[in-house]
């Protein structure tokens, strides 16, 4: 069923589709009419799940990850200083390998106090062990948070899904409402492999050394360096994990793509704009022009930042004459994150090979500056000409 | 099998005993029960047991004699202190070591 | 009105191992042990960082016979809530959640989370052990560290503010349960615990808690110590059952009594206060002096 609501609405709904048990959070501007909304399906019975009204983000990831730790499906949302204080517990979730949904509806942090959109919130929480999505439009969003749960069940790891605070968040726009009955067959209920009970009982996440230990069995238990490792190696594994999420997802509700990035007129393109969420579709308009001028230009949308999809990206890539990276967020004191991480990515894969495509790296849209599209177009015939510029250029900036 | 495999990638802990070790190995004094003022042990009967419930390792049993599982006990002292008829006395573990070279 | 336990009444199952890393003669270890047998077997545990966490054990064996969720040092009442609304999803009525944290993290760090599950009417019982200082790691000053007490952030001059009066903070919530307690006086604890288990929405325990490293005495007086407390009229054991304050145990006793023993005995039978003065003491003693004349007058009337 085609529906018009907003991107809030569209997450809200993925939740309560999703059948999760145990929901907890914090007002936060521009995520507030999500968590709103999913009170209101409590509170009328509409959606069976116990609503908790914490009083900080700490405290709404701390519900979080004791109720999954005792089998519950979580959910949570936050933005911008609230994820920034929940940091701790964002860590501690993904380090107890609990399968926690939360939605990060982008905003910029402070200081300066500023509640519009950029990245710096989802992106800064880039090395917590966590998967991270990035959504593009409505659709996405109600999709992702539906495979979210499935994927993040599968492997035992907490997903965050992200998308941008009001240009998402609180524009109205079409998308299809997937079947309640279709939401059933592809996610089964959480059944943990271990659940917080008095008839099998266990202490879990105590101070685990630095190497390993005997366990009550007379058999050799990890260290904390092999938990952190087997963290890591699953989240690596996961992105075949995520392509199989795709898959299923495309089997049951008719519609998919690649799982981990989103091209558009790549194919022969010669220069490939980069980036993550809304701006990708923006950026759609700018490829568009420019290929009137006969420029081959193309845009990639990343949906998967962590796990970073490195070799799906640098084949994609493979060839180009150019990479340009537009961020709404940064590595202070370097670059955008996403722009080191590609340069990485495609490093390890095409050096040598006589394929390795220049980067450049963009900076727009910090704390809802307005991105114009005419000057995203005017930037990207500009890096196709010659090198702007070594260090991140800062579109729009008024100095 | 799943539960383990779960173990294996979390800190699952499961429950047992001497997680310290052999924690008697700390202890500096020993704790040496006369029976003869022992209070359950002159009645024959359930009494008393001050020492089992004030001791905090759980080494002492609810049981005429009380006794004291060495092997764990810390020898903090608290069941000498405050046993009403100073039936245990706490004795240097040296003396016990040259018992024991000897 | 139930019947006192008894030493020889007090169940003989043990929630706890021997052989924890807990110290010689720690206090926690005495209070944590006869705790549980209130709490039962029934009870899932929610633990932050602290002395507990140590006692507990290390990966991957647990002292502790009930499951236990060890989380974030400013988290545990949220996690307490987080596990009673997965309960309720399922279905289940009949477990107990019980969070035990120290002073430190109830007083300091946690009091925001501890704030937010009481004034929310979660369903668990608070335990808070308060051995006044961050004892794990390494006796640093407290919120409830007591005036005068030298720690290792105090070093010299003693703390120079007063103990934080967390269990009045925890009656200002309107709980059906307060009460305060010692580990010196275990059965007191038991029963309390047993009287306000089926009491509605959040119940806090503030339990005193002797302990040899940090306060300077000998492992084998601490039960001593910790009837000192209470003897002296220093630390009172209480009981708020719906708003209403009463005295319980040794300190009921004490008011028939009108005798208090002086407070320079406590304080003389511990390094911690060795700098304080025969005025600071004589200061101290007026204070608690007045406290008790207000309970005897409250006697008097009723």
């Amino acid at each position: 069923m085609h529906i018009i609501e907003d991107g809030n609405a569209a997450a809200a709904l993925g939740v309560k589709l999703c059948r999760a048990n145990v929901i907890a959070a914090y007002p936060i501007t521009p995520q507030t009419p999500l968590t709103e909304k999913l009170s209101e399906y409590v509170e009328l019975g509409e959606m069976k799940a116990e609503y908790i009204p914490v009083e900080s983000e700490h405290s709404a990831m701390a519900v979080c990850i004791a109720a999954s730790s005792t089998g519950a499906r979580a959910f949570t949302a936050t933005s911008a200083n609230g994820l920034l204080y929940m940091h701790e517990q964002i860590q501690w979730a993904a380090g107890a390998r609990l399968p926690i949904v939360m939605c990060v509806v982008n905003r910029a942090v402070g200081a300066p106090w500023n509640v519009w959109n950029d990245q710096q919130d989802s992106i800064s929480q880039r090395d917590t062990g966590w998967i991270q999505m990035y959504c593009a439009d409505h659709q996405q969003i109600i999709d992702s948070v539906i495979k979210a749960f499935w994927l993040a069940e599968k492997v035992s790891i907490p997903i965050m899904v992200c998308y941008d605070g009001y240009l998402l968040s609180h524009t109205f726009m079409p998308f299809d409402l997937p079947d309640q009955e279709k939401v059933d067959a592809f996610l089964p209920p959480f059944k943990p492999e271990y659940a917080l009970n008095p008839d099998e009982p266990a202490s879990l996440n105590t101070v685990t050394l630095p190497d390993v230990r005997i366990d009550v069995h007379g058999e050799l238990a990890h260290g904390y360096m092999e938990i952190r490792y087997l963290l890591q190696e699953e989240l690596r594994t996961s992105l075949a994990v995520a392509a199989a999420a795709e898959k299923r997802f495309a089997e049951i509700f008719g519609r998919g793509g690649d799982p981990y990035i989103e091209p558009y007129r790549c194919d022969d393109a010669d220069y490939v704009a980069v980036g993550l969420g809304s701006l990708t579709y923006q950026l759609r308009v700018s490829v568009d022009a420019l290929r009137k001028e006969d420029i081959k230009v193309g845009v990639m949308g990343i949906r998967f930042y962590r796990p970073f999809p490195d070799e799906a990206i640098a084949n994609a890539l493979k060839g180009k004459k150019g990479v340009i990276v537009f961020e709404k967020a940064l590595s202070y004191g370097y670059e955008g994150a996403l722009a080191s991480d590609l340069k990485s990515a495609l490093y390890e894969h095409l050096a040598g090979t006589g394929h390795l495509p220049l980067v450049q790296n963009f900076i727009a849209g910090i704390g809802g500056r307005e991105i114009r599209t005419d000057d995203l177009t005017q930037t990207l015939r500009a890096a196709t000409q010659s090198r702007i510029a070594k260090e991140p250029t800062w579109i729009g900036l008024k100095l | 099998m799943g539960t383990r495999n779960y173990r294996r990638k979390t800190s699952h802990s499961e429950h047992g005993p001497g997680d310290g070790g052999r924690t008697g190995s700390w202890r500096v004094e020993r704790p040496i029960l006369d029976k003869s003022l022992c209070i359950p042990c002159k009645r024959n009967k359930e009494a008393c047991f001050i020492c089992w419930l004030f001791c905090p390792d759980i080494v002492i049993s609810r049981t005429i004699p009380p006794k004291i599982d060495l092997e764990y006990c810390k020898g903090c002292g608290i069941c000498a202190e405050e046993c009403p008829t100073k039936a245990i006395t706490m004795v240097d573990e040296a003396e016990f070591s040259k018992e024991d070279k000897e | 009105m139930q019947a006192k336990t008894t030493i020889l009444s007090l169940p003989t199952e043990e929630f706890v191992h021997p052989g924890t890393r807990a110290c010689t003669g720690c206090g926690l270890a005495i209070a944590y042990r006869v705790g549980l047998k209130a709490l039962g077997k029934n009870t899932i545990l929610v633990v932050p960082p602290s002395c507990l966490t140590v006692l507990q054990g290390l990966f991957p064996v647990a002292s502790t016979k009930l499951p236990c969720l060890n989380v974030t040092f400013a988290s545990t009442a949220a996690a307490a809530t987080g596990i009673l609304a997965t309960l309720k999803s399922q279905g289940k009525t009949n477990i107990q959640v019980a969070a035990w944290a120290g002073d430190g993290g109830t007083s300091d760090i946690g009091l925001q989370a501890l704030s937010g599950a009481a004034e929310r009417g979660d369903n668990f019982i608070y335990l808070c052990y308060d051995n006044e200082g961050y004892m794990n790691t390494g006796v640093q000053r407290s919120g409830t560290t007591p005036l005068g007490a030298i720690t290792a952030n105090t070093p010299f001059k003693g703390k120079l503010q007063q103990k934080k009066d967390v269990p009045a903070i925890m009656a200002a919530h309107h709980l059906s349960y307060v009460a305060t307690c010692s580990a010196a006086y275990p059965l007191d604890l038991y029963d309390k615990i047993i009287r306000c288990k089926d009491m509605p929405g959040a119940k806090y325990f503030h339990i005193h808690i002797p302990c040899p490293p940090g306060w300077g005495y000998d492992p084998r007086y601490g039960i001593k110590v910790g009837r000192l407390a209470v003897e002296t009229g220093y630390y009172d054991l209480y009981e708020i059952v719906n708003g209403e304050f009463k005295l319980t145990a040794a300190s009921e006793k004490l008011v028939e009594k009108r005798k208090l023993v002086p407070v320079r005995e406590y304080f003389r039978a511990q390094s911690r206060f060795k700098i304080l003065t025969d005025e600071q003491i004589a200061d101290i003693q007026n204070q608690i002096d007045a406290k008790w004349a207000a309970y005897y007058k409250k006697d008097e009337q009723q």
